[in-house]
């Protein structure tokens, strides 16, 4: 429901509507957008980042908040667990329980390893719950790999590592068979055919979609599948630092209980950290289209054992993030609903981009209508810009929304608020770490031998900006081949003594370094309490 | 001055503001959730919760996170509940009632009291889907429950036991794997990648130097 301050704004949306709908805006040159993003986009804010000061990456920038957490103290000293000891016996871990480390877990089952999950929460509490929009993969005729691989690396600002982005595009078609294979149900025309739209940056309608659940119905199919498998899921349970052998290759972790705060050991041949994103890590004070847990956990784990980060500068802004009411404040509104037709005005209901922009693109204009072009909506948290949703059914007729962005409709519709007769109001969201560890084509990374990473803690694959629909592709792609490799690999694997030297050793550089910090990493969850707790 | 609302967090008074969502009030009283906390966006379940309004007969469920707390609401959350999963192997399973029989015989316990439809977080015919999953229907039951975040309150309410959401998530995967219509141009582009089709392409696009992939990219072809 819209208070009487927005009905000025909102009738001059609906009288522009049906204009509005006929008009194809202009897509912006090369040019306009590299000037757009210099001037509005966060990552180009150069006061928001700190040099860091330790650590493979020493001299690179990174956000302060993510930069805080990489050279804080570790949770534990290597006195607080006994690695003679272990509690749990692997072939492979897999850390973290989302659409990435469940694909990497099956692949390791499926080829005869011992796998186990631990979670900081329940196996599927991640990111890909959340992913509404799609997944990308040229399957289609008019479409082929090498396009795909063009408009992603366009997206990404060429800095892609190519042979990664080659797989992620080459294996596409058999991700989404694979996925189709477990069960999950793709949105289909009666003969079978992929019902496909545009996602900002495509140029060919490849993105498949399972309604806006398609994230959901990919991780509850892969947890069912993991369950069926009997594969053991340690859940509530943080890896809080790796274990290395005195080889210095991964050989496991320490592992906390979130409730009870006990220790533990988990040995392994071969690791996969598989922890996800940063959004609650809320950069530059944005809020956040992520899961809870999404604090940037496995990039403080790596980086503290010594591996390598790759464009861990480079965060994705979501365009549409709720901006009103405050109860779903900075929760995804997905990029499906310019795919579906729904174009962006500003308060005097104008046009004022092409909807299907990159996403860093369209971040950067949004907020620039709302900053220097003062054509922004006051909503108390901030200025927005309107989506226009009646449009969709407008174009693709009545029941359209229902039907194809039933959670978009149902989140609005808690609040009073019907987008199929009401547009509604959207700003820029912390979205996705486009950076993370560097890794191979194997999925290993690129300095630590036996050590996997694999979906949103991987850099390199999108290069600076990722393209809608990627990442449910990039944490399936390279889940499994994280887990196939993981498994492999585990096969030769003679483990050395365990150590947790690492951990001295880079509080040593911290001390060299000057860095003073009260601070412990990795963070596993925000603290949102508005009282001082003890 | 923000309005304020009384809410009793397991029996106990907080007063908070009255904007607030049921999981961002109990944050405002102190609580730093480890339970309980999921996506907070209303996909994941976590937060199941179940409330009643003081002097009001009927007890109602919601997800906390997708929730505005009210004056006098009665908040006990529902972090976990114990249903029922059936192991299987996926790539034997029978596509006919049969299944249901053997993994979830319970379904047919049911005594259409509906509480479980009364009581779904996202608004679903619960008891409708478990009729087409006793039928052995799995493509309408597939339809009727997928927006289901399998939090378990349907469950919690069930006076047959029955585990509402596995029962579901059986007939998704059913209906998705072998009823929904196979994907031939899926297929062929699986086989043409195989058969080695688009390497030449894909290898020209790994030694092309960084102009060239800027000139194809701002002058590629979009279909509208």
């Amino acid at each position: 429901m819209y208070s009487e301050f927005y009905k000025e704004s909102l009738e001059a949306v609906a009288a522009a509507r049906a204009e509005n709908i006929a008009m194809e805006p202009q897509r912006m040159t090369a040019e306009q957008k590299e000037t757009l993003l210099k001037t509005y986009h966060p990552d180009y804010r150069e006061d928001q980042f700190s040099e860091l000061k330790v650590g493979p990456n020493k001299g690179d920038k990174v956000p302060h908040e993510l930069c805080a957490m990489l050279e804080a103290h570790s949770r534990i000293t290597a006195d607080c667990v006994d690695l003679t000891k272990p509690d749990y016996e692997t072939d492979v871990l897999v850390i973290g329980g989302g659409g990435a480390g469940t694909s990497a877990a099956i692949e390791a089952h499926e080829a005869g390893a011992d796998v186990m999950i631990v979670t900081k929460l329940r196996m599927g509490d991640a990111n890909t719950m959340m992913a509404e929009g799609g997944i990308q993969a040229a399957d289609k005729p008019n479409d082929s790999p090498a396009i795909h691989f063009v408009d992603a690396f366009g997206g990404g600002h060429f800095a892609a590592k190519r042979d990664l982005l080659a797989k992620l595009v080459c294996d596409a078609p058999e991700a989404i068979q694979w996925l189709s294979n477990l069960g999950v149900e793709f949105d289909k025309e009666a003969d079978g055919t992929m019902v496909t739209t545009h996602g900002g940056g495509t140029s060919r309608k490849r993105m498949h979609a399972a309604k806006d659940y398609s994230g959901a119905e990919i991780m509850r199919t892969l947890r069912d599948e993991v369950l069926n498998r009997n594969i053991p899921v340690v859940d509530f349970t943080a890896a809080i630092e790796l274990i290395l052998d005195d080889k210095g290759n991964a050989a496991g972790a320490v592992l906390m209980n979130m409730e009870t705060k006990e220790l533990m050991v988990a040995k392994a041949k071969t690791v996969v950290i598989a922890t996800g994103g940063a959004g609650r890590m809320h950069y530059q004070g944005f809020p956040t289209s992520n899961h809870y847990g999404a604090t940037a956990d496995g990039l403080v784990l790596g980086y503290r054992a010594g591996a390598k980060l790759l464009y861990a500068e480079t965060l994705q802004y979501h365009p549409t993030g709720a901006a009103h009411p405050e109860q779903i404040f900075g929760a995804l509104v997905t990029e499906k609903v310019r795919s579906l037709g729904a174009k962006l005005v500003n308060r005097d209901g104008k046009v004022f981009m092409h909807p299907l922009e990159t996403r860093d693109v369209t971040a950067a204009s949004i907020i620039r209508e709302c900053s220097d072009r003062e054509n922004g909506i006051e909503t108390g948290n901030g200025k927005a810009v309107w989506l226009d949703t009646p449009m969709i059914e407008a174009i693709g007729g009545e029941g359209t929304i229902e039907k194809r962005i039933p959670a978009m409709m149902r989140m609005y519709m808690a609040y009073g608020i019907d987008i199929r007769k009401e547009p509604i109001l959207v700003y820029p969201t912390l979205h996705y770490q486009n950076g993370g560890l560097d890794i191979n084509v194997n999925g290993m990374t690129t300095n630590i031998d036996n050590l996997f990473v694999a979906g949103e803690a991987v850099g390199g694959i999108h290069g600076k900006n990722r393209l809608m629909g990627n990442s449910l592709l990039d944490i399936i792609v390279f889940g499994r081949n994280a887990g196939i490799n993981a498994a492999k690999t585990a096969k030769d694997v003679e483990v050395g003594a365990l150590t947790l030297d690492h951990i001295a050793k880079f509080e040593a550089e911290l001390a060299d370094a000057g860095v003073e910090t009260d601070a412990v990493s990795p963070k596993l969850l925000p603290n949102y309490t508005k009282q001082k707790n003890i | 001055m923000e309005k304020m609302v009384n809410i009793f967090l397991f029996g106990k008074k907080y007063e908070v503001p009255s904007n607030l969502t049921i999981m961002s009030a109990m944050e405002y009283a102190g609580y730093q959730l480890v339970r309980g906390c999921g996506c907070r966006n209303g996909f994941c379940g976590a937060c199941a919760t179940i409330y009643r309004i003081k002097g009001d007969r009927e007890l109602k469920a919601c997800l906390a996170c997708q929730t505005t707390v009210e004056d006098n609401m009665y908040i006990a959350t529902l972090p976990f509940f114990p249903l029922v999963k059936q192991g299987y192997d996926i790539e034997k399973i029978s596509t006919t009632e049969a299944v249901m029989m053997q993994l979830y015989p319970e379904i047919y316990a049911c005594v259409g009291c509906n509480a479980c439809t009364k009581a779904c977080t996202q608004s679903l015919n619960v008891m409708q889907y478990i009729a087409y999953a006793q039928r052995g229907d799995f493509e309408n039951c597939a339809e009727e429950s997928f927006d289901c975040v399998m939090c378990g309150v349907c469950s919690s309410r069930c006076p047959a036991g029955i585990s509402h959401p596995q029962v579901a998530m059986l007939a998704r995967r059913i209906n998705g794997k072998y009823l929904a219509p196979g994907c031939g141009h899926l297929e062929d582009r699986v086989k043409e990648i195989k058969d080695g089709e688009f390497t030449e392409l894909i290898e020209a696009l790994m030694q092309k130097p960084v102009e060239e992939l800027k000139e194809l990219y701002n002058t590629r072809e979009i279909e509208k």
